[in-house]
């Protein structure tokens, strides 16, 4: 069996599963943000009184932080008062970041658990070698009244990475160049695990992007053996309590998938779909009206860190806005101590509260018609961040800073000593 | 429940997201007929005019991939998209679907059996489709009979709460 389906079978009472078995799954974690107030209505619809378990639901205020109109702050207070009520143990308020930061962050993720959350980036877990997965209000609802959901055991799907990445090269290339390779449904109904030597220069960070853009090719979720990586970050954020499953070494995988990542260029995908990367030397320097470093995809220290490097002395170009927002207010906290902030700010950045911000097209930073933006979040469909006349471009953190320097699309190379 | 459906195609292309199903920025809405009003706008701004209660939306593959947002069901449900038909699905739509009972039929080779307009027969359980404009025949995926069932009800909403009545 594979881990996930260790998992799966531990979860549902079962000795083995096998791809294509339905299973009814113990949740470990539920968790909702705060796009979603149909969960609680469909709960009470369902005939819920009370949760099945507080201890093991979180409410996330994270889509609309702080709420930009009165629907939205009348969301969330209608949330606020629904987890208080129910004296349910974890909400995250608007003052904390992006659900998949803020959770883990918050020690509420590790290895084995099944995690569900009303946001299909959910895929992001596997990072811990966590069943992470993403579903919709009413799903969601329905745990919140028995504790279980309904799964369909999913094949699993192997993509080893080999080489190591050149500097100013980040896991967001890779993934882009990954999806560009296989498509935006090779993985529909279907798992992803990541595999191979890279992984062992990769930290959490960077493979949680990884692991978070497996939705964009359709994964149900997806998976990274927890190694010591793993375990000391876990460790070193006091989470003790797990176990970790590992694969059968004879379990066949529904495909493999091989990519050699040694001479891999910062890539980007063109508008209007995720699988339309390319090596950022092929587009041309067209004129970019906005940058966007932030989200759970892109908006982690080490993403900061970088844009902070690359853009050092210089200066945002006068006709381009640079909008940074943090994933989570502890991302925040640390860039501001370690003087990326300043260092941003100078440069002419605006930055925002932690939280999902432009990344929807809900507020703080949303693009006019014609606009062209390059950002480090994961989805570029039309319309994705305002109007949709906009163009979205997906690139790494790096990519972003080097493009907010000239106002148009470059390369962030040409600003970090190789 | 009604398991043979009638109704009149539109038809659209392959990825359709459900930012484009249903824009992110209407996403504080809660009411289904405020959230019906956005059907469709980011793929055809003219969806409102075309559409007539009972048609059926045909689709090339991953029909509603992207975010988790139900009101991209919510949305083509309330203003009464009788069945979709595509190539593929992609799994959260198809879940949310089924959970709001919107029936879904996965079926290869549909974009060459109709062109807009046409109209079809669906017979849900069998996941047979005859095109009525044309007289032609194509079977889709069968929909696994817990499904059926769940669509049966109405879907998971009342499930549970026939669920819940029965255990009292
Ligand atoms: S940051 Fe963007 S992708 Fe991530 S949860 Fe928020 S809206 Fe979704």
């Amino acid at each position: 069996m594979h881990a996930l389906e260790k998992i799966l079978a531990k979860a549902s009472g079962k000795e083995d599963v096998s791809a294509g078995e339905i299973v009814n799954a113990k949740i470990d974690l539920a968790e909702v943000n705060d796009l979603y107030l149909q969960t609680i209505k469909s709960f009470y619809e369902m005939g819920g009184d009370k949760v099945w378990d507080p201890s093991k639901i979180a409410f996330v205020l994270d889509h609309y932080a702080p709420a930009p109109s009165i629907l939205s702050a009348s969301n969330q207070k209608e949330m606020r008062e629904f987890v208080w009520n129910q004296e349910i143990e974890h909400l995250f308020d608007v003052n904390t970041g992006v659900c998949h930061q803020v959770m883990v962050e918050g020690g509420l993720v590790y290895p084995g658990m099944i995690l569900v959350a009303t946001d299909s980036h959910t895929t992001t877990h596997g990072a811990f070698g966590a069943f992470g997965t993403g579903v919709g209000a009413t799903d969601l609802a329905s745990i919140m009244l028995t504790g279980e959901l309904w799964f369909k055991v999913p094949e699993v799907i192997k993509i080893e990475i080999k080489g190591n990445l050149k500097r100013g090269v980040m896991a967001k290339d890779i993934i882009l160049h990954i999806l560009g390779e296989l498509g935006t449904d090779i993985a529909v109904y279907k798992a992803i695990e990541f595999t191979g030597d890279t992984l062992k220069n990769l930290n959490i960070s960077e493979r949680m992007v990884l692991c978070n853009m497996t939705v964009e090719m359709g994964a149900k979720t997806s998976y990274i053996q927890p190694d010591e990586i793993t375990l000391k970050y876990l460790n070193d954020r006091g989470i003790k309590d797990f176990k970790v499953f590992e694969t059968d070494s004879d379990f066949e995988y529904s495909e493999v998938y091989q990519f050699d990542i040694s001479n891999l260029e910062p890539q980007i995908a063109l508008p209007h779909s995720v699988d339309n990367g390319t090596d950022i030397g092929n587009v041309k320097r067209m004129k970019v009206d906005q940058v966007f470093i932030g989200t759970c995809t892109g908006g982690r220290l080490e993403d900061i860190e970088i844009a902070a490097q690359v853009i050092k002395d210089n200066k945002v170009n006068k006709k381009t806005r640079l909008v940074i927002i943090p994933a989570s207010n502890e991302i925040m906290e640390k860039a501001v101590e370690k003087g990326y902030v300043s260092t941003l700010i100078r440069a002419g950045a605006t930055f925002s509260s932690p939280g999902c911000g432009p990344c929807l097209g809900t507020h703080q930073g949303l693009l006019a018609p014609g606009e062209v933006c390059a950002t480090t979040s994961s989805r570029n469909f039309p319309g994705r961040m305002g109007s949709t006349e906009a163009d979205i471009y997906l690139v790494s953190p790096a990519t972003a800073a080097a493009i907010a320097i000239n106002g148009c699309i470059a390369d962030p190379r040409d600003y970090l000593k190789i | 429940m009604n398991t043979v459906l009638k109704g009149k195609t539109l038809v659209y292309g392959k990825n359709i997201d459900t930012d484009q199903i249903y824009p992110g920025r209407y996403l504080e809405l809660v009411e289904p007929q405020e959230i019906a009003s956005h059907a469709m706008e980011g793929v055809d701004p003219n969806f409102s005019e075309k559409f007539n209660k009972g048609d059926i939306i045909i689709a090339d593959k991953n029909f509603g991939c992207g975010s988790s947002r139900e009101h991209a069901v919510i949305t083509l449900k309330t203003v009464g998209v009788s069945a979709i038909i595509s190539e593929s699905f992609a799994r959260i739509f198809y879940r949310n679907s089924i959970n709001l009972g919107l029936p879904l039929i996965i079926c290869q080779g549909i974009l060459d059996f109709v062109n807009e307009g046409d109209e079809l027969e669906v017979h849900l359980i069998e996941g047979k489709i005859k095109n009525i404009t044309t007289g032609k025949e194509i079977f889709g995926e069968k929909l696994p009979s817990f499904v059926l069932d769940m669509i049966a009800e109405g879907g998971i909403k009342q499930y549970y709460i026939k669920k819940k009545n029965v255990k009292k």
